[in-house]
């Protein structure tokens, strides 16, 4: 049999994918790891092992912020997996019933948060809510709850939840439309086999579709815990660099970025920086893993 | 079938219900936009209030176009994008075609290796790709920004491409084969036209969040030549925080663009996320 060439058609096909994927991601990805086994002394990069991460877990100073940024980034997400993913769901049933009108309009409307920058989001909301404009305490006036005005997002106790809300807000269109998605692929036939045996309306989204879109709300929490995990962008828009007040709104994207660039009184550290990373790395592998071997293989899917 | 009967209580219910989100989603958008044509009193005298003759202004407008270079951040931000998404879409769609016409050693493996993309967010290598950026003369060049917005939009996108292009008919590319067409050819002119519906549906995907990102532009492009629109907005807004006109009127105009942006994709991108693509 006569030896086949080489197909270069296929190289030519896959290189330019492949080289700029495994430059600027997988490489960097690697040489963070290479960074974090590394320390600068005398201008030199030494290699130290393990050295930072002992100082990241057990350095007083580091393990603090640390354990701060995971403590308000696991709030974040639980607020979001309960808030977020409800309403989604809600709205989605709501969206998806027969007996809406105009339910492309109301679609539409509930997803252009979702487009809207960080940027935009975060200071639409600092704004709406500051004590100088007053327009939250107007609107809670109208419904008589003036008193319970505060400036939510700059009060410790209130700021980190104030955010995660605002993150919600502009987020709830993503499992919204996904789950509508799922909710349109039910066969009609289930549904009217349920209807013969009397199971309608409310009855019919708790017993017969909610089992159908479970796979859907695994993904979408997944989604949502990858997103929290490295969220930045409306942390530092709203609260600033140092994530305040007093460090209540810190994450670990907003940790990684003064870590790795210093901020007022903290210095830059590209190998810190690094440590982070991969520390971060590790929870957002270890929470991707644990969906996909503890919970996506226990879900019953079923096939139309 | 009998049309079960469904309380018109409820319906109202179900209609109360999506009226009130509605305001919920869109009235700090209309706020902002609103109060952004009116004077400074009338911004603090009344917030909710519609501007009339007597309040009305573009004073924040003049502050905006004069202070910030609006247009130059608008044209940065559509060049990265557009460039970006360029490169996703043909680049994606090749290594797809590669992996989903061809049977070759470690094609499977190859497709794992670029799917690991997916779950990693590409921020995680921030460090790392700061340092190349540094060492290829790269930072503060909107270079930067595409070659790393098309890296990291290239697993999803190849993921989508490939599910789409097993679905294009073996006979139509055999044709074209036995009529001595280049494997390239058949690729360009027989299977890309063939899967566009796939490639807008990638396209939407991208755009919003390369529009939207602070993360990049804030590291590696700062410079006030290559600030996006995201960037500069920031930037811009967080220089005006107590010339309430101009902090207004720059946010809507940050709004402006992505808002025409989404109405005239908006029907793509929710054929896009519903057809289940992203599953």
């Amino acid at each position: 049999m006569e030896k086949r060439k080489t197909r270069w058609h296929i190289v030519v096909f896959l290189a330019p994918a492949v080289l700029v994927y495994s430059a600027l991601m997988i490489f960097p990805l690697f040489g963070t790891l290479q960074l974090s086994f590394f320390d600068k002394i005398d201008q030199q990069q030494v290699f130290v092992g393990l050295d930072n991460f002992r100082t990241l877990f057990f350095n007083a100073r580091w393990f603090d912020s640390f354990w701060n940024a995971l403590k308000n980034n696991t709030w974040f997400f639980v607020v979001h997996m309960l808030v977020q993913n409800p309403v989604g769901v809600m709205l989605a049933a709501i969206l998806s019933s027969k007996v809406v009108w105009f339910s492309a309009f109301f679609r539409t409307a509930f997803f252009i948060p979702t487009i809207l920058s960080f940027v935009i989001v975060g200071f639409a909301w600092k704004l709406i809510l500051s004590p100088i404009w007053g327009i939250a305490p107007d609107l809670l006036d109208l419904v008589g709850l003036k008193s319970l005005f505060l400036p939510y997002l700059g009060l410790e106790g209130t700021a980190l939840t104030t955010l995660a809300l605002i993150s919600v807000w502009q987020f709830v269109g993503i499992p919204m439309m996904l789950i509508y998605a799922s909710l349109l692929s039910i066969p009609e036939e289930v549904l009217e086999a349920a209807e013969c045996d009397g199971i309608t309306g409310f009855a019919a989204f708790w017993k017969i579709k909610l089992p159908l879109i479970w796979p859907s709300i695994g993904i979408i929490s997944i989604l949502t815990f990858v997103g929290n995990f490295n969220s930045f962008d409306l942390i530092y828009t709203t609260q600033g660099g140092l994530a305040g007040p007093n460090y209540s709104t810190d994450v670990l994207g907003s940790l990684l970025y003064r870590t790795f660039f210093g901020f007022q009184t903290q210095i830059g550290d590209i190998n810190m920086g690094a440590t982070l990373s991969v520390v971060m790395f590790g929870i957002i592998l270890a929470g991707v893993s644990f969906y996909l071997f503890a919970i996506q293989s226990r879900m019953r899917r079923y096939q139309f | 079938m009998n049309k079960v009967k469904h309380n018109p209580l409820n319906i109202l219910a179900v209609h109360a219900i999506l009226v009130i989100y509605t305001v919920i989603a869109l009235f700090p958008v209309v706020v902002i936009i609103l109060n952004s044509f009116k004077t400074r009193k009338a911004i603090f005298r009344e917030p909710l209030a519609l501007p009339n003759a007597d309040s009305f202004s573009l004073a924040g407008y003049e502050t905006v176009l004069k202070q910030g270079d609006y247009f130059g951040y608008f044209q940065n931000s559509m060049i990265v994008t557009v460039v970006s998404l360029f490169f996703i879409l043909l680049f994606g769609a090749m290594a797809a075609f590669a992996l989903s016409e061809y049977r070759f050693k470690g094609n499977t493996l190859m497709g794992l290796y670029l799917a690991i993309g997916i779950m990693i967010p590409i921020r995680l290598g921030t460090v790392s790709i700061l340092q190349i950026m540094v060492a290829s003369g790269l930072v503060n060049t909107l270079t930067a920004l595409i070659l790393v917005y098309t890296a990291s939009g290239l697993p999803l996108a190849i993921f989508i491409l490939s599910e789409f292009m097993r679905q294009v008919s073996a006979d139509l590319k055999d044709a074209g084969r036995i009529d001595g067409l280049s494997e390239y050819r058949i690729f360009f002119f027989l299977v890309l036209p063939l899967v566009r519906p796939a490639l807008a549906t990638v396209a939407v995907f991208n755009m919003i969040p390369i529009w939207n990102d602070l993360w990049f532009p804030l590291i590696l492009a700062s410079g006030e030549e290559t600030k996006t629109l995201t960037l500069g907005s920031q930037v811009f807004i967080g220089q005006f925080v107590t010339d309430w006109n101009a902090v207004l009127s720059g946010l809507s105009m940050a709004i402006l663009p992505v808002m025409l942006l989404y109405i005239i994709f908006s029907k793509q991108l929710i054929r896009g996320i519903t057809s289940g693509a992203v599953k």
